[in-house]
């Protein structure tokens, strides 16, 4: 095993020719990685035989996820089904010490589920049955590994819908989607991950089982579930969900407004968002986005346009018209070069089955991408895309910019080359400019997709050092020891619980 | 994704071929959503993303493949539901060819394994031999729950016998036949491959789609020469069996193209039609290179042809109800998906299909017989939607498909079969039953 980890594990320098992320991590216990073996017989009698993972070849695939830059195997990967397994083995590392790195779809554009070299990997995706559907109260009780759209599928038949949709919504689950307070297109009306939900069953580090919340909006005492989603699997293990369901709207139509530069596509959502007109959905993507997302979905993108907005409205036919209106009338002040109306509901899928497959459209035009993830104010949309299009020029790295413009988060997806390690720190240095930007102008350092790995150094540029320290307080209260996903959200330095 | 081969390892064609494909998977994971091993057994091993990242390791590393690798390549049913689901492209279908080829040429599986697939490699294919190991497998049948034993090696014997029919359909003379002239003024002519394993377990198919095609004015040769496309043994990682059964039908094609030539080569077992369709991939590097590529042009599956000269059905609507089985290889493998609902319904069937469409029934090719529990688990879940129908008939485009879902409550039948029957043709015997 040693030779096999090491080739990832901290590298600070080039490994025979390839480079290794510069991405640090906590020095692994060294007493942890001397008994390994005998972690893994404890493991395999606390789970079934097919549950816990431990030969270097089959941990390989789990070394990373949807941030495929960084990169770093783990002590072990095991899976339960249930949350009496997922607590007996929060438990077995409480009790020895064990480091525990929480994993849903490994769909993280942060880095969420990055492992470490002593930590055991707890995977959720066997998680995944529908537990409770109550249409009079509007509730869904399901396990953390149900996918997003596997709790819409579960009730749409019955006129419902399940309203937070991360573009990754086909994979990602639900427990992820509430360690990391997901998003998505439609959240501009309907709301976060936070918003949507109403209990948790919840694992503490000491392997408790804690239900928080229940069945309906609110609870008395402190807001613990305001607290825990969000935390980004440090506070302790989610594993099952309730979830708000809503019910469908009456019909829903997209529209496609294309511009002939950036900036001024900018200027048309400032001016929506500030007439005070709510789409469900308002998401902008620029030129080279929109001719990878053609070439995947063939939904009719206008690919002469420099930019292009998606707007979509619902409601009853009148509602839609009007509001279509208003959106149309506001957008002509900005001269597009076309307005064009989805046809039918097969044209409206097309649409978003592009917009949703944009990050993974991107590889077609490029081998590999950074995922930016930052949140400005509306009114500073323009300025700040026509900054990124000189940082774009500056670092010689193509960017296309995909993103919920209606709330200002932005997705620019940094283009860049793997296999050239000049190129990856280029692709570093670009996302760390554009996060600070977006830091400048008011704005903050991660929409949707969590802190993770990849912003946890840039939180410096968005909290004092008193502020970082409560935030850590807090961690340390649920998780004294930093057993939980120890390396994400806090900057290393300084951080005491993880010093060697 | 970064991939680390060395300039020296690139200079192998196929290893450079699969670095192209692994640097176009940006690892977003949207795949393993829509992957059906990955639905049933919750480990990102057995996803289309874990097996990509177990194929990348090995093949970076120069690595023999060991069992580890082996078990979760072995466990991909090759449905390709992940190449449809992909937005980035990513050709899954060649790299895990290439994998299994690697696994083939540098693992020794356990003897009762290697000794069951060198037996399905050599069967299969060969419609005499299939046909004299049915028949014994129909006397053996009643004896199959007599297998002790819950072993991998006592499930996939359990899985043969079961699967295999308890009566064979007499031999056909029409689909060994070498010419069949078209009825009225000649509009076409086109090659049918019918197949080997098809060809013994259900002739009707072959003559169905011979009957429809004639009567449409289409002359339709049965090449000699031709045999099984070469899809069984490829999907084993035997390449040189695989080449050499394909080579076989690019000269008996190849033949009629340079004589009276051919306006297609009709494929009515999708599963075959996707791998001649690749035959231009196949033989890039081959001296048939170009020839492969013409007749991987001219291959279509038999709704395409159907649809080409213009089907139209003679007889009234039959007042049944369809659930039309998507065959992995139709929908993923060759992308066509509409097109044989929309004859259904050309035909007068109203058509309905069941919920997740896209997930594979668990036959896929000899999946069923090597990996019996997934390939059962599979098939329940799929008899389970179809059900929820409340459909008359179901209807699908691949043998694999029929066979494996055959047995339970509705008679399942070839979308031909349908059709020809509509167009003039006997009504098939499943549905008088």
């Amino acid at each position: 095993m040693g030779p096999a980890l090491s080739r990832v594990a901290l590298a600070d320098g080039e490994a025979q020719g390839h480079f290794d992320p510069m991405i640090r991590l906590p020095p692994p216990k060294p007493e942890i990685l001397a008994r390994r073996d005998g972690i893994l017989a404890d493991l395999g009698r606390l789970l079934p035989e097919d549950a816990v993972i431990g030969e270097a070849i089959r941990l390989r695939p789990y070394e990373t996820d949807g941030l495929s830059a960084y990169r770093q195997m783990p002590l072990a990967v095991t899976l339960p089904r249930t949350t009496e397994e997922v607590a007996a083995v929060l438990r077995y590392c409480h009790a020895n010490g064990i480091r525990v790195v929480p994993r849903g779809a490994g769909t993280s554009l942060s880095g969420g589920a990055l492992p470490l070299e002593d930590a055991v990997v707890i995977g959720l995706m066997r998680m995944n049955r529908i537990l409770e559907v109550n249409y009079d109260d509007r509730f869904a009780v399901v396990e953390a590994g149900v996918t997003n759209i596997g709790i819409t599928k579960a009730v749409e038949g019955d006129g419902f819908f399940y309203a937070p949709d991360p573009s990754s919504q086909l994979a990602c689950m639900i427990g992820g989607n509430v360690m990391m307070n997901s998003g998505g297109a439609h959240c501009l009306k309907y709301g976060v991950t936070a918003n949507n939900l109403l209990g948790l069953t919840f694992v503490t580090i000491e392997g408790e089982v804690v239900r928080i919340g229940g069945q309906h909006l609110d609870a008395a005492g402190y807001d613990w579930l305001g607290l825990i989603t969000g935390s980004e699997g440090q506070l302790g293990m989610v594993t099952e969900v309730t979830v708000r369901i809503l019910r469908s709207p009456e019909g829903a139509r997209a529209m496609l407004a294309a511009f002939s530069s950036v900036e001024v596509a900018g200027q048309a959502v400032d001016a929506i968002i500030g007439a005070g007109v709510i789409p469900v959905a308002l998401e902008f993507m620029d030129k080279p986005c929109i001719h990878a997302c053609e070439a995947f979905a063939h939904a009719g993108y206008p690919l002469d346009a420099e930019a292009v907005l998606i707007i979509e409205v619902e409601g009853s036919l009148a509602e839609q018209d009007m509001l279509l209106n208003r959106i149309k009338e506001i957008c002509d002040r900005f001269e597009p070069i076309s307005m064009k109306l989805a046809e039918s509901a097969e044209q409206s899928l097309a649409i978003w089955k592009g917009r949703k497959g944009a990050f993974g459209a991107v590889g077609r035009i490029s081998p590999d991408y950074l995922c930016m993830d930052g949140t400005i104010p509306t009114g500073e949309l323009p300025h700040v895309l026509k900054r990124i299009g000189e940082m774009s020029a500056h670092y010689g790295l193509g960017v296309a910019n995909v993103f919920h413009a209606g709330d200002g988060n932005l997705h620019p997806l940094i283009m860049f080359d793997a296999n050239d390690a000049e190129s990856f720190r280029k692709a570093e240095a670009f996302g760390a400019d554009i996060l600070r930007l977006c830091v400048e102008v008011g704005g903050c350092l991660t929409g949707e997709h969590g802190v993770g790995v990849e912003k946890r150094d840039l939180m410096v540029a968005q909290f004092t050092p008193r502020e970082l320290a409560l935030q850590r307080a807090v961690k340390s209260a649920f998780d004294p020891g930093w057993l939980l996903n120890p390396a994400k959200v806090f900057p290393l330095e300084g951080n005491e619980a993880l010093a060697a | 994704m970064q991939t680390t081969f060395t300039a020296e390892q690139l200079r192998d064609p196929d290893t450079a071929e699969a670095n192209k494909i692994l640097r176009t998977c940006v690892h977003c994971g949207m795949c393993t959503a829509t992957c059906p091993t990955f639905l049933l057994l919750g480990d990102e091993l057995d996803s289309p993303r874990g097996r990509i990242y177990l194929i990348k390791d090995m093949l970076e590393n120069g690595r023999a493949a060991t069992e580890l690798e082996a078990r979760h390549v072995d466990r991909c049913l090759s449905c390709l539901s992940c190449m449809t689901t992909c937005p980035s492209g990513v050709h899954y279908m060649h790299l895990v060819d290439h994998a299994r080829r690697h696994i083939e040429e540098t693992y020794r599986r356990p003897w009762p394994e290697r000794a069951l697939r060198s037996v399905l490699a050599r069967v299969l294919p060969r419609p005499g031999l299939f046909r004299l190991s049915l028949r014994a497998a129909a006397l053996a049948r009643p004896l199959a729950r007599l297998i002790p034993g819950r072993g991998t090696t006592a499930q996939r014997l359990r899985a043969m016998l079961t699967l295999a029919p308890a009566a064979l359909p007499p031999r056909s003379p029409m689909q060994e036949a070498p010419l069949h002239p078209a009825e009225g003024t000649r509009r076409g002519r086109v090659a049918l491959l019918t197949g080997c394993a098809q060809k013994v377990l259900d002739p009707t198919i072959n003559e169905a789609t011979i009957r429809l095609l004639t009567r449409m004015g289409i002359e339709v040769v049965v090449p000699r020469g031709q045999g099984c496309c070469g899809a069984l043994t490829h999907h084993m990682g035997q390449h040189d069996p695989a080449m050499a059964a394909a080579r076989a039908n690019l000269q008996a094609w190849g033949a009629e193209i340079e004589g009276q030539g051919l306006d297609a080569i009709v494929i009515n077992a999708s599963g075959c039609g996707t791998t001649v369709k690749d035959y231009g991939f196949m033989f890039r590097d081959e001296p048939e290179a170009a020839l492969a590529a013409k007749i991987s042009e001219l291959a279509m599956d038999v709704t395409e042809v159907l649809d080409r000269f213009g089907y139209r059905p003679s007889r009234e609507a039959p007042g049944l109800t369809v659930a039309y089985h998507s065959a992995c290889s139709l929908q993923h493998g060759q992308k066509i998906t509409a097109l044989p609902k929309e004859l259904l319904k050309r035909a007068g069937f109203a058509v309905k299909e069941p919920a997740e469409p896209h997930i594979c029934c668990g036959s896929a090719g000899t999946y069923n017989l090597l990996q019996p529990g997934i390939a059962q688990a599979l098939r329940a879940r799929k008899l389970e939607n179809m059900a929820r129908l409340d459909a008359d008939l179901v209807a699908a485009g691949n043998i694999g498909c029929i066979t494996q879902l055959s047995g339970d409550a509705l008679p399942v039948v070839h979308t031909v079969e349908l059709l020809d029957w509509m167009a003039g043709g006997p009504k098939p015997a499943k549905l008088s039953a």
